[in-house]
């Protein structure tokens, strides 16, 4: 890259990070002024708002539930969301507009409405299956569909699906393989992005488990909130700090599974596939 | 299972139909359980904007006193505008943004801080966010006072915070990261070695862009404006908490018929208004899909 | 010969201990007896002890749409899981009365379906077939024109529209016309969308009496806020405790009970009940036919119309159904009772015909006049 070129870069990925970093940082700074404001005008700054957040008792088990959900439904996502996706590439390619249009129909409909739809089917559910919060799982999931395709969808356009595949099965791999091994090392990048959306989903859903009666994080954080206004800024921001560490945790595990995928764009040629297709078969013959 | 009878195993060819019936199977989880979870409640849903109070068929819902009424049309248009304005700015930002970010250290703490936060805003919304935006440039906030003791004025034709202008703004802060979000992995996907070959055949940044990079990512990136817009069009919390002017935005009127307390509840045409959200998205996507197949015909 | 005398003697002795653990347990209140689902009253349960022993087996009470800070139904709720160790499982805090009968007819068969409900009154009237009749110990404190006559609903407490306001931000507040003032530029708000919310209507039947209306017509109330939107006095944000708090909306129209929480936030708040618009509302109580918890939920009941529970609402601002009674007993907290806002005016209640009517209106030009 020309040392031009590299410095024309340079200044406009600053003023892309300066400009964003202001308009998305400067709202969260105000809710956090207002969550340390005193009773009056002239009362002094305090961290009231905040420690009614911890003198909360519900508030751990909504935590923990909340966070059950997001495993499950992320794990259940890709379980069911990927394979269904690589499979329709690779032989249903004119499926794939009905997948598309089936992934956002979840979008389209606003979440009111949709719960409403939702209810009878729940209704049965609790009085023969099981009663507990985590049954939010199966609509969440739903939920969670545009994201995850959308994420999952930018990565399979990045490789070069069909040749993995057939060069993985050629060499005696089976399916299992060829999606554990071959396609998801490759899609790091799409599968962690899908996974960040969907625990970030999970844990900032409100309307279906309020309007289910169930208590999750943001109803719980919503119920804390009516106590006090300041109270009510000061969880929503506790929230939002919450999510961003588990995230921020989160993409340190992902890096990890990544043995062939280097630099991050998949910088492929002929000689990777090579070595890709190397490692399969050393381990199909175990 | 030795690597010989592996290979065997693998390379046997399928017969011709047979191979079909097996790789239908592979597709049957993914179809039952959207059928059971999402199909069947907008069946519901479709059934109930069918049927009225008492349980008959009726097809009032969608008439002239249904979604027909030039109120509600007019809230349909609101609703289109708002979502094809913070769609189409949220992508290109998003773009430019995943951009500055897929360009730097791919490991680095910038790049997963970035994801991170994206991952998060891409689904704050609500009464809180209105209120950080309220309480940020709002009519009694610092910033506006501050300005306009310097002279200027930004509200001084009126409040547009409050008005569709300002739902727009406020709708970027979940419109942007989640643009981000989607569209990186497509961004990861350029190669260093496009840029050689064009710059090895004598072209700059502009030809790169128009006949490289550009039209290799523009499918991944109509389809992330698409979600964009469906994303805006069906959010109605953070306009709930804005606006007390009887539900200028679809889903807000959704809302309204829905659970309204003043008893002017109608559950029917609620489900009609949701049924034509629907209608609305099938048609962009159909417009989506026709933009697709013109630009990514080389593709493949 | 030994053995059957024995028997004889063990089997006097063990059929003397079977009477006896009969009559002990019958004495003992007979929870078996206490058929809560079909119980109209603590005496058809065989008494509060009965009641409360049926209750505490339940062991929880679902409740529905009861945020902390209105009515202080926060200090009520801990109040009744302090004296009777009953959990109480709060759902959507938020929620319209409509989502309330809306929870219970969507839930009804689970475990999580609202056994009490807190309703407006037109949603209390359009639902009685979902409701189970209750009369409580208090029955007869309340007129007749409060209660359903078999107790499908009964009120439980009311307050008067204000208009709340910060004096720091604004000059005192005298009427309503006050409002049109430039003093009040962009300062102006109602808690809620009239359309949908019963406070917020009842905000715009206010403005309408106030301005030369009645109960019976509320254009000129819609034309008042209309004038108010032309001033730039208007905000058409929904007013919270966080809003005012902020600064945004330093005048807000709301119930009175609910005006009072500002204080907390803002030392000095003021509310302005005008004296040739005093209009008041009431929200009544109604148990759930199908309630998953019905000994718990009847109890709750006992617990709201109390004197206890009672002052609780009286603490937070609201005024309780029996107060008329408590006062003549004795048994109010004069302290709270004194700290309410001053009523000058003769207290107007419309009538559900009336809010229907006003709600059609609004609902069919209120976006032509403040857009």
């Amino acid at each position: 890259m020309s040392s031009a070129r590299r410095f024309r870069l340079q200044v406009f990925r600053i003023a892309v990070f300066v400009v964003m970093g202001l308009f998305f940082l400067v709202p969260i700074g105000s809710m956090f002024e207002f969550s340390t404001r005193g009773n009056s005008a002239t009362a002094p700054r305090n961290l009231d708002a905040w420690l009614n957040i911890v003198k909360t008792p519900e508030l751990s088990e909504a935590i923990i539930a909340s966070l059950e959900l997001a495993v499950i439904t992320t794990l259940a996502m890709l379980v069911l969301v990927l394979p269904t996706m690589v499979w329709v590439r690779l032989r249903f390619s004119g499926l794939s507009r009905v997948i598309e249009f089936i992934c956002l129909i979840p979008l389209t409909v606003p979440a009111i409405a949709l719960v409403v739809g939702m209810v009878p089917i729940y209704r049965w559910i609790n009085i023969n299956v099981n009663d507990s919060i985590l049954t939010l799982a199966f609509a969440y999931l739903i939920l969670v569909l545009p994201y995850a395709y959308r994420a999952l969808d930018a990565g399979l356009s990045a490789i070069d699906l069909k040749t993995l595949s057939e060069a993985a099965r050629s060499l005696g791999a089976g399916w299992a393989t060829v999606m554990l091994r071959v396609v998801m090392p490759n899609m790091s990048t799409a599968i962690l992005n899908a996974s960040l959306l969907s625990v970030a989903l999970v844990l900032g859903e409100y309307t279906f488990a309020n309007l289910l009666a169930y208590e999750n994080l943001q109803v719980a954080i919503a119920y804390v909130g009516l106590v006090d206004a300041g109270t009510s800024i000061a969880v929503a921001v506790a929230s939002l700090l919450f999510a961003f560490v588990l995230l921020l945790i989160l993409s340190y595990l992902g890096r990890r599974q990544a043995p062939f995928a280097q630099a991050g764009a998949a910088d492929y040629d002929l000689a990777q596939t090579v070595g890709l297709s190397g490692g399969v078969i050393g381990r199909a013959g175990r | 299972m030795t690597a010989a009878a592996a290979a065997t195993a693998a390379g046997r060819p399928f017969a011709g139909s047979r191979r079909l019936s097996l790789s239908w199977t592979g597709l049957v989880p993914f179809f039952i359980y959207t059928a059971l979870f999402l199909f069947l409640p907008t069946a519901i849903i479709l059934v109930g904007s069918l049927t009225d109070k008492d349980g008959s068929f009726t097809l009032v819902n969608f008439g002239p006193d249904g979604i027909a009424q030039s109120y509600l049309l007019r809230t349909l248009l609101a609703s289109l505008q708002i979502s094809a304005v913070s769609g189409l700015v949220g992508a290109v930002a998003g773009a430019l943004l995943a951009y500055a970010v897929a360009t730097g250290n791919p490991r680095g703490v910038l790049r997963r801080t970035v994801t991170s936060a994206s991952g998060v805003l891409a689904q704050f919304g609500g009464v809180t966010l209105a209120f950080a935006f309220i309480a940020t440039i709002g009519p009694a906030s610092f910033i506006y006072e501050t300005m306009k003791d310097r002279g200027i004025d930004f509200y001084a034709n009126g409040v547009w915070l409050y008005e569709l202008s300002g739902i727009t703004l406020i709708y970027l802060y979940f419109q942007i990261p989640l643009m981000v979000i989607v569209f990186l992995p497509a961004v990861d996907g350029i190669r260093p070695q496009w840029r050689e070959a064009t710059e090895s055949l004598g072209g700059n940044t502009w030809h790169y862009w128009r006949y490289v990079a550009g039209p290799l990512l523009t499918p991944s990136f109509l389809g992330c404006a698409l979600l964009l817009f469906a994303n805006s069009f069906s959010a109605y919390a953070t306009a709930a908490a804005l606006i007390t002017q009887a539900g200028p935005i679809v889903p807000l009127q959704i809302s309204n018929l829905l659970t309204s307390e003043t008893g002017r509840a109608q559950p029917g045409l609620a489900k009609a208004l949701a049924f034509a959200m629907i209608v609305v998205v099938l048609v962009v996507m159909s417009l989506y899909t026709l933009l697709q197949r013109r630009t990514s015909n080389w593709l493949r | 010969m030994r053995w059957g005398s024995l028997t004889r003697h063990l089997g006097t002795a063990v059929a003397a201990l079977i009477v006896l653990a009969a009559c002990g347990g019958t004495s003992g209140g007979g929870t078996a007896s206490c058929n809560a689902k079909t119980a109209t009253s603590a005496s058809d349960c065989g008494g509060m002890d009965s009641l409360v022993a049926a209750a505490k087996k339940e062991g929880e009470l679902n409740v529905i749409a009861l945020p902390p800070d209105w009515a202080n139904y926060g200090a009520i709720i801990s109040g009744f899981t302090a004296k009777y160790g009953i959990k109480v499982n709060s759902a959507n805090p938020n929620g319209s009365s409509q989502e309330e009968v809306d929870a219970i007819k969507q839930l009804q068969g689970t475990n999580r379906a609202p056994d009490v409900v807190d309703v407006g009154m037109k949603v209390a009237l359009a639902n009685t077939t979902l409701f189970a009749p209750y009369k409580v110990s208090g029955w007869a404190d309340i007129l007749s024109g409060q209660k359903e006559s078999t107790g499908l609903w009964v009120q439980d407490y009311g307050g008067f529209m204000g208009i709340g306001y910060d004096p720091s931000k604004v000059p005192a507040i005298n009427s309503v016309q006050d409002l049109l003032g430039s003093a009040y530029k962009s300062k102006v708000a109602l808690a809620g969308d009239p359309t949908k919310s019963n406070q917020a209507l009842n905000g715009v039947i206010l403005a309408s009496v106030a301005n030369g209306g009645s109960l019976d017509d509320v254009s000129k109330g819609v034309d008042f806020f209309h004038q108010l939107k032309q001033a730039g006095n208007y905000v058409p944000i929904i007013g919270t405790a966080a809003t005012v708090k902020a600064g945004t909306t330093p005048v807000l129209f709301e119930w009175d009970y609910l005006s009072t929480s500002h204080g907390k936030d803002i030392s000095g708040w003021k509310i302005f009940v005008p004296a040739n618009a005093t209009i008041g509302g009431y929200y009544a109580q109604a148990v759930n036919k199908d309630a998953p918890h019905p000994a718990a939920a009847r109890l709750w009941e006992e617990y709201l119309y109390s004197d206890e529970g009672q002052n609780l609402w009286l603490k937070g601002g609201a005024r309780p159904v029996r107060q008329a009674a408590m006062e003549k007993s004795g048994k109010i907290d004069a302290a709270a009772a004194a700290a309410l806002p001053k009523i000058t005016g003769t207290p107007q209640f419309p009538t559900q015909d009336q809010q229907t009517k006003a709600g059609d209106y609004v609902a069919a030009n209120w976006s032509k006049a403040v857009s």
